[in-house]
């Protein structure tokens, strides 16, 4: 099973509760903006405590309230791209692919470096500074740094949001590529159903 | 040399050797009480807050007179210096440093805290799931992104530092060669008849001492930031 998850959180007045259970390589999690989705991609990465449930993902429990299993987000391996990317402002496009490449130097790399830079089309972006990028180029590297750091399953928040049609097709693409060609879960949020029928195996809605 | 006398050079690289001391001494501890209010809820939290500005807002002879009771040689901490290390830190260039450091340390944890406060948090939790323990994201995120207000915080303390007078002389004294610092110098200048032009050269050397400190943080603030921040 790639993902097994089931959380409850609150936050003020609103409940989120999810249940999912998923076998397929790209899973598709749809809901309205301020369903939650973006909560629930923290939960599973560790930055936020839900208040109840177990996340499971490939085998592997991150999470579990019953049994006090809580891992710290380092060692979930998550490869979560951010909607905003979050680049590190300080660094270069190639330190920022670094980042979580050096710290993952004793894992198997998933795909060799030269050929993910080649497959996200961004060799000629790696001296420039994030706040030089537009937002297609932003996004881009900002897979290229979640995936050198061999994560074992994928979290893409809105992956084609404020892209231009033209841009967001690039990206269909290159996730259909991972999808395809790494052996590495992927859990994808998105506002519209549409835009993810082609990539996902499943499609779950967060009312 | 530059027109100094010996003594005015005396006095100069006094002031300099206890500003410097006070700041580098109290750069780590005010980083970490910076960091602590910025990024930390914890109780009393609000009563560490309002102690480390204590200095800002106490009549300084105040504040000297409290490092007297705890630093003098009869004093808790001061004694146990003495009878440990064999420290004296009254009518001695240490204690001067020692008030200059705890007069600065309001102002530097002020602009130190500012810079924390706006380092996006979002960034230390990417590098977390990119693998980074708490420590290492603090180290490759945090801090250098925070770099503008050490460099701006260091300079407020150092200027803090070349200016202090009230806690100095109450509780180091004012000892030619070894407490006597810039603003000491000048105020004992004008207890002399006689001494004015004295009293103008220290009283503008103090100023452009100052000035300089201003420019080269600024212009080191301006490098490391690469032109997006300064400090004036």
């Amino acid at each position: 099973m790639s993902f097994e998850i089931d959380l409850r959180h609150q936050i003020g007045e609103r409940e989120i509760a999810l249940t999912l259970q998923s076998e397929a390589r790209l899973t598709a999690l749809v809901g309205v903006s301020g369903a939650g989705k973006t909560t629930v991609l923290n939960c599973i990465a560790g930055l936020i405590r839900p208040d109840a449930g177990r996340i499971a993902i490939a085998g592997e429990v991150l999470f579990d309230g019953d049994e006090g299993v809580d891992l710290p987000p380092e060692k979930r391996r998550a490869g979560y791209v951010f909607q905003d990317a979050r680049l590190f402002p300080h660094m270069k496009v190639s330190a920022n692919l670094a980042y979580g490449e050096r710290l993952a130097r004793a894992r198997k790399a998933m795909i060799d470096r030269a050929e993910l830079i080649e497959l996200l089309g961004i060799e000629a972006l790696l001296e420039r500074m994030p706040s030089t990028l537009s937002g297609g180029e932003t996004r881009r590297v900002a897979i290229g740094r979640a995936l050198l750091a061999a994560p074992r399953f994928l979290l893409l928040d809105e992956p084609f949001a404020s892209l231009d049609a033209d841009r967001a097709e690039t990206i269909r693409a290159m996730i259909e590529q991972v999808r395809d060609r790494l052996d590495v879960p992927i859990l994808l949020v998105s506002h519209d159903s549409d835009e993810v029928g082609r990539l996902a195996g499943r499609v779950v809605e967060l009312d | 040399m530059l027109g100094l006398s010996d003594m005015e050079w005396a006095i100069v690289g006094l002031s300099l050797k206890v500003s410097l001391v006070a700041v580098l001494a109290t750069l780590p501890i005010a980083y970490a009480l910076a960091w602590l209010l910025a990024r930390r809820n914890f109780p009393g939290r609000l009563v560490l807050d309002a102690l480390v500005h204590l200095p800002l807002v106490v009549p300084p002879v105040v504040t000297g007179w409290l490092l007297l009771i705890l630093f003098g040689r009869s004093g808790p901490i001061g004694g146990w210096l003495e009878n440990s290390f064999g420290l004296t830190l009254v009518f001695n260039w240490t204690g001067a440093a020692l008030a200059a450091a705890v007069m600065a340390l309001p102002l530097m944890v002020r602009a130190m805290r500012l810079s924390i406060e706006a380092v996006d948090r979002r960034l230390v939790g990417a590098a977390r799931t990119l693998g980074a323990s708490p420590w290492r994201a603090f180290v490759t995120i945090t801090l250098p992104l925070s770099m503008p207000g050490i460099a701006a915080g260091a300079m407020l303390g150092f200027a803090r530092s070349l200016g202090e007078f009230g806690a100095t002389i109450t509780f180091a004294s004012n000892i030619v060669g070894e407490t006597r610092t810039l603003p000491l110098a000048i105020y004992s200048g004008l207890q002399l008849p006689g001494a004015e032009e004295q009293v103008a050269r220290l009283a503008i050397i103090s100023i452009l001492l100052s000035l300089a400190a201003l420019l080269a943080s600024e212009v080191l603030v301006r490098r490391s930031a690469g032109g997006r921040a300064h400090v004036l």
